[in-house]
């Protein structure tokens, strides 16, 4: 009895997936058209090209992967003060709240081009060098930093007043609210910021070509754009379609896992 | 075991000022069901959460149990919190914790072992009637059911006070019923002092046993819910209470008496004389007959509360003695 409901449950996760994966009409016609193209050219591309393939897949999860994990780390608790500081709010702080909404605000608004370029003696300083797949992965996290940061503030003023009011009334201190009220309470929200983060990073990772990081974007534009090869541009994107819907897909399941709303 | 003087809450709204609460004193005693009713915005939330500290007034002094709760901050006023239960119109339960854990989330806050923590929930639960939804989340629950979670979490910490901010308001009036029966029972078997307010009279009439009104930030009148109910002495507790247990009384009728041929009484019996058959006494001793015109018995609390509309008739001195007779009774009579 119980196996039998693990197992429904498995398999009622598994089809939950590949339907939002497959689930919106567009995105359905352009993933099929992607793995169609995946699948042909798999075994029509000569070893060189599968393994540039490969490689820069590798490349793309690597730099993605590292940023993201890293921005999130810094960038929820920087979201949390943003809450917590806030006017009426258990840490009230109206001098601290402004400041790092302002700082926030000015590491959104440079474009990711600039910011990488710019802060190449800080990338060279935190990781020895300032070209490469793991220099590029300075610049996507601290441009993804103010972007978790904001997210997180959206996702916990989500929370409802009176939950925390509760708490309070409780005798729950700030950080106990923080840990037991407010993250729990906007993890479905969390995740799919986190989600979104990783998705955002992606766009911005084919732009880390420019410091030589590598990755899928890099390999489109050298191949795809300078040396006129359509289909290996074509390709990449494929991959890149393929990789955005499995990670918001999963995201949007395990956010629909997580809510007992 | 609450002491409340010259509360006094202003918001500042923008540029305008609010006096939620001015210059209020109330006295809630140990073991008591206290009740505050007042129309909406007149300041019934903003004097509970005084009591916790949720609200800073700008002045007065709030002691619970002989703590003064108005000069404590940070950890002594968390500590002084835990031992004060509150529950809220909306419930307020986290949605991402089961039932189980909602309840176990004050114990959580004062570090009680988890062996502990189990055995206290699970006796909570028992309680309030919910030992088999343990395992459920608050979005599975019915409103009744979420405020019996919310009543097990407010007791958790085993508080000397339950504060209780329209806990009913959210509920028909069957589920209504059941809540209040709960929460009069953890009083009788706890000893648990609770303050209670509400906009709605029936709650007030069904456990406390005093009400203050309150309006405009300022408390207008004081008293026995009986006393309140039975003799309101200001314009807003008779509002209040009309329609719970006054009567209307058909202007034709009224008109009759106003002839003067017709002595036209409402008699109010309280407790123990509900139960005597004065009617009875009367036409026996008098030579008058009595007509009922309306007769209804309420319940106040524990205590019933009769009223009679009756029509005496006969010659001026026989009315002139049965009158006499009835003032020396344990109730009290009204010409209308
Ligand atoms: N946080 C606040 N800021 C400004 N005004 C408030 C605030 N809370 C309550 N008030 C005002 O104080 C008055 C009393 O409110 P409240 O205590 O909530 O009334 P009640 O609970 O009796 O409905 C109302 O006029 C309300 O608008
Ligand atoms: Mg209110």
């Amino acid at each position: 009895m119980h196996t039998k409901r693990t197992e429904c449950g498995f398999r009622q996760t598994l089809r939950s997936i590949v339907h939002s994966i497959i689930g919106t009409s567009a995105a359905g016609v352009m993933i099929a058209i992607a793995t169609a193209v995946l699948l042909l050219s798999i075994r029509t591309f000569n070893p060189t090209i599968q393994h540039l393939l490969w490689q820069a897949t590798g490349e793309t999860l690597y730099m993605v992967g590292v940023a993201v994990v890293l921005a999130e780390l810094i960038g929820l608790p920087l979201g949390i003060i943003l809450v917590v500081t806030e006017k009426g709010h258990v840490l009230a702080n109206a001098l601290i709240n402004r400041i790092l909404g302002i700082v926030i605000n000015i590491g959104r608004s440079v474009p990711f081009i600039i910011l990488m370029v710019a802060i190449i003696p800080f990338t060279r300083r935190v990781v020895g060098t300032s070209i490469g797949t793991t220099a590029a992965m300075v610049p996507l996290t601290v441009a993804a930093i103010p972007f978790v940061a904001r997210l997180v503030e959206t996702a916990l003023k989500e929370v409802d007043a009176g939950v925390v009011e509760a708490a309070l009334a409780m005798g729950a201190s700030p950080l106990q609210i923080i840990c037991k009220v407010l993250i729990p309470e906007a993890l479905p929200s969390l995740v799919l910021g986190f989600t979104i983060t990783a998705v955002n990073l992606i766009g911005y990772s084919a732009m880390a070509g420019a410091v030589g990081g590598g990755g899928l974007g890099d390999l489109a534009v050298r191949y795809g754009y300078q040396r006129f090869r359509g289909d290996i541009m074509l390709l990449t994107v494929a991959v890149l379609i393929v990789l955005v819907q499995i990670m918001q897909s999963f995201g949007d399941w395990a956010a629909e896992r997580l809510s007992k709303k | 075991m609450i002491k409340i003087r010259n509360l006094t809450k202003i918001f500042t709204d923008g540029h305008r000022e609010v006096r939620a609460l001015d210059d209020v004193d109330l006295e809630i005693n140990q073991g008591e069901i206290f009740g505050i009713i007042g129309l909406s915005g007149a300041g019934k939330s903003t004097l509970v959460r005084c009591i916790n500290m949720l609200e800073r007034p700008q002045a007065g002094v709030v002691t619970v149990d002989g703590t003064d709760i108005t000069s404590l901050k940070g950890r002594a006023l968390r500590t002084a919190r835990q031992r004060i239960g509150m529950i809220f119109q909306h419930f307020n339960l986290l949605s991402s914790r089961t039932v189980f854990d909602n309840v176990a989330f004050p114990l959580e806050i004062t570090n009680t072992p988890k062996q502990e923590i189990k055995t206290r929930v699970l006796e909570l639960l028992e309680l309030v009637g919910l030992e088999d939804r343990s395992d459920s989340y608050p979005a599975q629950l019915s409103g009744g059911q979420k405020q019996r979670v919310g009543i097990a979490r407010a007791l958790a910490n085993r508080p000397q006070v339950l504060l209780c901010d329209e806990a009913t308001s959210a509920l028909d009036p069957e589920t209504t019923t059941a809540v209040l029966d709960l929460l009069q029972d953890i009083n009788r078997q706890m000893g648990l002092t609770i303050l209670l307010i509400t906009h709605e009279m029936p709650v007030i009439q069904q456990i406390c046993d005093r009400v203050a009104v309150i309006e405009d930030g300022s408390i207008v009148e004081n008293g026995p819910v009986l006393q309140v109910f039975t003799a309101p002495k200001t314009r807003q507790a008779r509002r209040l209470v009309r329609g719970v247990i006054e009567i209307d009384i058909p202007q034709e009728l009224l008109e009759r008496s106003a002839n003067g041929k017709q002595n036209l009484l409402k008699i109010s019996f309280i407790g123990a004389s509900a139960g005597k058959p004065i009617m009875a006494e009367l036409m026996q001793r008098f030579p008058v007959t009595v007509n009922i015109l309306f007769g209804r018995i309420d319940q106040i609390k524990d205590t019933p509360f009769g009223t009679l509309v009756v029509e005496l008739s006969g010659d001026a001195p026989a009315l002139q003695e049965a009158w006499q007779f009835l003032t020396q009774q344990d109730l009290q009579v009204e010409v209308l």
